[in-house]
Protein backbone atom coordinates (compact mmCIF):
# COMPACT_ATOMS: atom_id res chain seq x y z
CA UNK A 1 0.00 0.00 0.00
CA UNK A 2 1.08 3.56 -0.66
CA UNK A 3 0.27 6.92 0.78
CA UNK A 4 -0.12 9.50 -2.01
CA UNK A 5 0.51 13.17 -1.39
CA UNK A 6 -0.74 15.46 -4.14
CA UNK A 7 0.09 19.13 -4.56
CA UNK A 8 -2.07 21.17 -6.93
CA UNK A 9 -0.91 24.60 -7.97
CA UNK A 10 -2.67 27.19 -10.05
CA UNK A 11 -0.63 28.05 -13.15
CA UNK A 12 1.44 31.21 -12.80
CA UNK A 13 -0.33 32.69 -15.82
CA UNK A 14 -3.69 32.46 -14.01
CA UNK A 15 -4.56 35.27 -11.66
CA UNK A 16 -5.07 34.16 -8.07
CA UNK A 17 -7.42 36.71 -6.47
CA UNK A 18 -7.70 34.54 -3.36
CA UNK A 19 -3.93 34.69 -2.85
CA UNK A 20 -3.98 38.43 -3.37
CA UNK A 21 -6.76 38.89 -0.82
CA UNK A 22 -4.96 36.77 1.75
CA UNK A 23 -1.78 38.76 1.17
CA UNK A 24 -3.67 41.92 2.13
CA UNK A 25 -4.09 40.23 5.52
CA UNK A 26 -0.30 39.88 5.75
CA UNK A 27 0.05 43.61 5.23
CA UNK A 28 -2.46 44.25 8.03
CA UNK A 29 -0.36 41.94 10.22
CA UNK A 30 2.61 44.18 9.53
CA UNK A 31 4.37 41.48 7.48
CA UNK A 32 5.56 43.66 4.65
CA UNK A 33 8.00 41.17 3.16
CA UNK A 34 5.37 38.67 2.02
CA UNK A 35 4.98 38.72 -1.76
CA UNK A 36 3.19 36.75 -4.45
CA UNK A 37 0.97 34.62 -2.20
CA UNK A 38 -0.66 31.87 -4.24
CA UNK A 39 -3.13 29.34 -2.91
CA UNK A 40 -3.22 25.74 -4.06
CA UNK A 41 -4.46 22.44 -2.69
CA UNK A 42 -2.82 19.61 -0.80
CA UNK A 43 -4.58 16.24 -0.94
CA UNK A 44 -3.51 12.91 0.55
CA UNK A 45 -4.97 9.45 0.33
CA UNK A 46 -4.09 5.75 0.40
CA UNK A 47 -3.66 3.54 -2.67
CA UNK A 48 -4.31 -0.14 -2.05
CA UNK A 49 -1.76 -1.49 -4.51
CA UNK A 50 1.67 -3.04 -3.98
CA UNK A 51 3.13 -2.22 -7.38
CA UNK A 52 4.48 1.31 -7.49
CA UNK A 53 4.09 1.72 -11.27
CA UNK A 54 0.44 0.69 -11.12
CA UNK A 55 -0.15 2.94 -8.12
CA UNK A 56 1.47 5.84 -9.92
CA UNK A 57 -0.69 5.32 -13.03
CA UNK A 58 -3.84 5.28 -10.94
CA UNK A 59 -2.90 8.37 -8.95
CA UNK A 60 -2.01 10.20 -12.15
CA UNK A 61 -5.43 9.43 -13.63
CA UNK A 62 -7.15 10.59 -10.42
CA UNK A 63 -5.19 13.87 -10.57
CA UNK A 64 -5.70 14.44 -14.28
CA UNK A 65 -9.40 13.62 -14.48
CA UNK A 66 -10.72 14.84 -11.17
CA UNK A 67 -8.43 16.43 -8.59
CA UNK A 68 -6.90 19.04 -10.91
CA UNK A 69 -8.33 20.96 -13.84
CA UNK A 70 -5.56 20.96 -16.45
CA UNK A 71 -6.83 24.21 -17.98
CA UNK A 72 -5.76 26.20 -14.94
CA UNK A 73 -3.82 23.90 -12.62
CA UNK A 74 -0.63 21.81 -12.54
CA UNK A 75 -0.17 18.91 -10.17
CA UNK A 76 2.63 16.85 -8.73
CA UNK A 77 2.47 13.84 -6.44
CA UNK A 78 4.64 11.71 -4.27
CA UNK A 79 4.08 8.09 -3.25
CA UNK A 80 5.24 6.79 0.09
CA UNK A 81 5.36 3.03 0.70
CA UNK A 82 3.59 2.03 3.88
CA UNK A 83 3.22 -1.42 5.33
CA UNK B 1 -47.27 20.68 -28.51
CA UNK B 2 -45.91 20.53 -24.98
CA UNK B 3 -42.25 19.63 -24.73
CA UNK B 4 -40.87 17.37 -22.06
CA UNK B 5 -38.13 19.01 -20.02
CA UNK B 6 -35.94 16.98 -17.65
CA UNK B 7 -34.46 18.86 -14.70
CA UNK B 8 -31.51 16.97 -13.22
CA UNK B 9 -31.36 16.96 -9.43
CA UNK B 10 -27.93 16.65 -7.80
CA UNK B 11 -27.29 16.65 -4.07
CA UNK B 12 -26.97 20.40 -3.49
CA UNK B 13 -29.02 21.61 -6.46
CA UNK B 14 -31.16 24.54 -5.33
CA UNK B 15 -32.61 25.99 -8.53
CA UNK B 16 -34.20 22.73 -9.66
CA UNK B 17 -37.61 23.75 -8.32
CA UNK B 18 -37.29 27.24 -9.84
CA UNK B 19 -36.71 25.62 -13.24
CA UNK B 20 -39.59 23.19 -12.68
CA UNK B 21 -41.95 25.97 -11.61
CA UNK B 22 -41.11 28.31 -14.49
CA UNK B 23 -41.31 25.65 -17.18
CA UNK B 24 -44.43 23.96 -15.82
CA UNK B 25 -46.51 26.78 -14.37
CA UNK B 26 -45.43 29.76 -16.46
CA UNK B 27 -44.51 28.20 -19.80
CA UNK B 28 -46.99 25.29 -19.55
CA UNK B 29 -44.56 22.53 -20.54
CA UNK B 30 -44.19 18.98 -19.19
CA UNK B 31 -41.36 18.73 -16.69
CA UNK B 32 -39.75 15.76 -14.94
CA UNK B 33 -37.13 15.71 -12.23
CA UNK B 34 -34.25 13.35 -13.08
CA UNK B 35 -32.22 12.00 -10.15
CA UNK B 36 -28.45 12.20 -10.64
CA UNK B 37 -27.97 8.49 -9.87
CA UNK B 38 -30.30 7.41 -12.68
CA UNK B 39 -29.25 6.76 -16.25
CA UNK B 40 -32.64 7.15 -17.90
CA UNK B 41 -33.46 10.56 -19.38
CA UNK B 42 -37.12 9.43 -19.70
CA UNK B 43 -37.41 10.54 -23.33
CA UNK B 44 -37.10 14.21 -22.45
CA UNK B 45 -36.74 16.70 -25.31
CA UNK B 46 -34.58 19.09 -23.32
CA UNK B 47 -32.30 18.50 -20.34
CA UNK B 48 -31.74 21.27 -17.79
CA UNK B 49 -28.74 21.15 -15.46
CA UNK B 50 -29.91 23.59 -12.78
CA UNK B 51 -28.09 25.98 -10.49
CA UNK B 52 -26.99 25.24 -6.97
CA UNK B 53 -23.99 23.85 -5.17
CA UNK B 54 -23.78 20.26 -6.36
CA UNK B 55 -21.69 18.19 -3.95
CA UNK B 56 -21.09 21.34 -1.91
CA UNK B 57 -18.90 22.76 -4.69
CA UNK B 58 -16.12 20.67 -3.13
CA UNK B 59 -12.83 20.55 -5.07
CA UNK B 60 -14.11 22.79 -7.90
CA UNK B 61 -17.66 23.77 -8.82
CA UNK B 62 -19.21 20.98 -10.87
CA UNK B 63 -16.13 18.74 -10.67
CA UNK B 64 -17.79 15.89 -8.77
CA UNK B 65 -21.28 16.21 -10.30
CA UNK B 66 -19.61 15.68 -13.65
CA UNK B 67 -19.09 12.02 -12.65
CA UNK B 68 -22.72 11.42 -11.61
CA UNK B 69 -24.19 8.47 -13.54
CA UNK B 70 -26.75 10.67 -15.31
CA UNK B 71 -24.04 12.86 -16.84
CA UNK B 72 -22.92 10.02 -19.10
CA UNK B 73 -26.48 9.82 -20.41
CA UNK B 74 -26.53 13.61 -20.85
CA UNK B 75 -23.23 13.44 -22.80
CA UNK B 76 -24.66 10.72 -25.09
CA UNK B 77 -27.87 12.72 -25.50
CA UNK B 78 -25.91 15.87 -26.42
CA UNK B 79 -23.74 13.92 -28.87
CA UNK B 80 -26.91 12.72 -30.60
CA UNK B 81 -28.01 16.36 -30.95
CA UNK B 82 -30.23 16.55 -27.85
CA UNK B 83 -30.81 19.99 -26.33
CA UNK B 84 -29.08 20.74 -23.04
CA UNK B 85 -29.11 23.95 -21.00
CA UNK B 86 -26.73 24.35 -18.07
CA UNK B 87 -27.58 27.25 -15.79
CA UNK B 88 -25.05 28.60 -13.27
CA UNK B 89 -23.78 25.47 -11.48
CA UNK B 90 -25.17 23.55 -14.45
CA UNK B 91 -22.88 25.58 -16.72
CA UNK B 92 -19.94 24.75 -14.44
CA UNK B 93 -20.84 21.05 -14.73
CA UNK B 94 -20.95 21.30 -18.55
CA UNK B 95 -17.46 22.82 -18.49
CA UNK B 96 -16.10 20.11 -16.20
CA UNK B 97 -17.76 17.43 -18.36
CA UNK B 98 -16.11 18.85 -21.47
CA UNK B 99 -19.42 19.53 -23.25
CA UNK B 100 -18.38 23.18 -23.36
CA UNK B 101 -14.83 24.58 -23.30
CA UNK B 102 -13.25 26.60 -20.49
CA UNK B 103 -13.40 26.88 -16.73
CA UNK B 104 -14.90 29.14 -14.06
CA UNK B 105 -12.60 30.98 -11.69
CA UNK B 106 -13.61 32.79 -8.52
CA UNK B 107 -15.22 36.15 -9.17
CA UNK B 108 -12.46 38.75 -9.34
CA UNK B 109 -14.09 40.60 -6.42
CA UNK B 110 -13.91 37.33 -4.40
CA UNK B 111 -17.51 37.99 -3.43
CA UNK B 112 -20.63 35.97 -4.08
CA UNK B 113 -22.77 38.22 -6.29
CA UNK B 114 -26.56 38.03 -6.30
CA UNK B 115 -28.22 40.78 -8.32
CA UNK B 116 -29.91 41.56 -11.61
CA UNK B 117 -27.69 42.16 -14.63
CA UNK B 118 -28.24 42.84 -18.31
CA UNK B 119 -27.26 40.47 -21.08
CA UNK B 120 -26.40 41.56 -24.57
CA UNK B 121 -27.36 38.87 -27.11
CA UNK B 122 -24.24 38.34 -29.21
CA UNK B 123 -25.59 35.60 -31.42
CA UNK B 124 -29.19 35.60 -32.64
CA UNK B 125 -28.60 32.56 -34.83
CA UNK B 126 -29.01 29.90 -32.17
CA UNK B 127 -32.08 27.84 -31.36
CA UNK B 128 -32.08 29.52 -27.94
CA UNK B 129 -32.15 33.07 -29.34
CA UNK B 130 -33.40 33.14 -32.93
CA UNK B 131 -37.02 33.77 -31.98
CA UNK B 132 -36.17 36.63 -29.64
CA UNK B 133 -37.62 39.68 -31.33
CA UNK B 134 -36.25 42.40 -29.11
CA UNK B 135 -32.81 43.86 -29.73
CA UNK B 136 -32.73 45.08 -26.13
CA UNK B 137 -30.52 43.40 -23.54
CA UNK B 138 -32.20 40.80 -21.36
CA UNK B 139 -32.59 41.42 -17.64
CA UNK B 140 -32.15 38.52 -15.26
CA UNK B 141 -30.33 37.70 -12.03
CA UNK B 142 -26.92 36.21 -11.43
CA UNK B 143 -26.11 34.41 -8.17
CA UNK B 144 -22.62 32.96 -8.08
CA UNK B 145 -19.20 33.05 -6.47
CA UNK B 146 -17.39 31.40 -9.37
CA UNK B 147 -18.58 32.85 -12.63
CA UNK B 148 -15.37 34.35 -13.90
CA UNK B 149 -15.12 32.60 -17.26
CA UNK B 150 -11.60 31.74 -18.37
CA UNK B 151 -10.08 29.77 -21.19
CA UNK B 152 -6.82 29.70 -23.12
CA UNK B 153 -6.26 32.02 -26.04
CA UNK B 154 -6.72 29.39 -28.77
CA UNK B 155 -10.05 28.30 -27.36
CA UNK B 156 -11.17 31.91 -27.01
CA UNK B 157 -10.27 32.59 -30.64
CA UNK B 158 -12.18 29.50 -31.68
CA UNK B 159 -15.24 30.58 -29.62
CA UNK B 160 -15.21 33.95 -31.40
CA UNK B 161 -14.63 32.51 -34.88
CA UNK B 162 -17.46 30.00 -34.48
CA UNK B 163 -19.89 32.54 -32.99
CA UNK B 164 -20.17 30.47 -29.83
CA UNK B 165 -20.44 33.44 -27.49
CA UNK B 166 -24.19 33.88 -27.05
CA UNK B 167 -24.48 36.28 -24.10
CA UNK B 168 -22.24 39.01 -22.70
CA UNK B 169 -22.73 41.15 -19.60
CA UNK B 170 -23.73 44.63 -20.69
CA UNK B 171 -25.32 47.91 -19.60
CA UNK B 172 -29.09 48.27 -19.77
CA UNK B 173 -28.67 49.75 -23.24
CA UNK B 174 -26.40 46.99 -24.49
CA UNK B 175 -22.89 48.42 -24.05
CA UNK B 176 -20.41 45.63 -23.41
CA UNK B 177 -17.72 47.23 -21.26
CA UNK B 178 -15.55 46.33 -18.25
CA UNK B 179 -17.77 48.50 -16.09
CA UNK B 180 -20.65 46.07 -16.61
CA UNK B 181 -18.60 42.93 -16.06
CA UNK B 182 -19.69 41.65 -12.63
CA UNK B 183 -17.14 38.90 -12.15
CA UNK B 184 -14.08 39.36 -14.34
CA UNK B 185 -15.14 36.99 -17.15
CA UNK B 186 -13.04 37.13 -20.31
CA UNK B 187 -14.71 39.47 -22.83
CA UNK B 188 -17.71 39.81 -20.44
CA UNK B 189 -18.76 36.27 -21.40
CA UNK B 190 -21.98 35.19 -19.66
CA UNK B 191 -23.11 32.33 -21.90
CA UNK B 192 -21.67 30.12 -24.63
CA UNK B 193 -22.90 27.39 -26.92
CA UNK B 194 -21.15 24.33 -28.36
CA UNK B 195 -20.14 24.23 -32.04
CA UNK B 196 -23.09 22.06 -32.98
CA UNK B 197 -25.46 24.54 -31.35
CA UNK B 198 -27.43 22.20 -29.10
CA UNK B 199 -25.70 22.75 -25.72
CA UNK B 200 -26.00 26.14 -23.99
CA UNK B 201 -24.26 27.14 -20.78
CA UNK B 202 -25.04 30.41 -19.01
CA UNK B 203 -24.31 31.87 -15.59
CA UNK B 204 -27.42 34.12 -15.35
CA UNK B 205 -30.71 32.54 -14.32
CA UNK B 206 -33.46 32.68 -16.97
CA UNK B 207 -35.68 30.45 -14.82
CA UNK B 208 -35.70 33.15 -12.14
CA UNK B 209 -36.93 35.70 -14.69
CA UNK B 210 -40.13 34.06 -15.92
CA UNK B 211 -42.84 34.82 -13.38
CA UNK B 212 -44.00 38.44 -13.71
CA UNK B 213 -44.50 38.62 -9.96
CA UNK B 214 -40.69 38.77 -9.74
CA UNK B 215 -40.64 41.91 -11.85
CA UNK B 216 -38.82 40.49 -14.87
CA UNK B 217 -39.78 38.00 -17.54
CA UNK B 218 -36.92 38.06 -20.07
CA UNK B 219 -35.96 34.51 -19.14
CA UNK B 220 -39.10 33.32 -20.95
CA UNK B 221 -37.69 34.59 -24.24
CA UNK B 222 -34.85 32.05 -24.17
CA UNK B 223 -37.08 29.09 -23.27
CA UNK B 224 -39.77 30.16 -25.73
CA UNK B 225 -37.26 30.48 -28.53
CA UNK B 226 -36.20 26.87 -27.98
CA UNK B 227 -39.80 25.63 -27.58
CA UNK B 228 -40.88 27.29 -30.85
CA UNK B 229 -37.90 25.83 -32.70
CA UNK B 230 -38.50 22.29 -31.52
CA UNK B 231 -42.22 22.55 -32.30
CA UNK B 232 -41.49 23.73 -35.82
Amino acid sequence: MFKAKVLIKRRLSILDPQGQAVEKGAIHLGLNNIKETRIGKYIEFLVELDDETKASTEVDEYCRKLLANPIIEDYEFHLEKIS
Amino acid sequence: MKLKFGVVVFPGSNCDHDAYYSLRKILDQDVKFLWHKDNDLQNCDVIILPGGFSYGDYLRSGAIARFSPIINSVIDFAERGGYVIGICNGFQILLEAGLLPGVMLKNNSLQFICRDIYLSIENYNTIFTNNIETSKPLKMPIAHGEGNYYTDENTLTSLIENNQIVFKYSSNDGKVEDLFNPNGSLLNIAGIINKRGNVLGMMPHPERACDSVLGKTDGRLIFNSLIQNINN
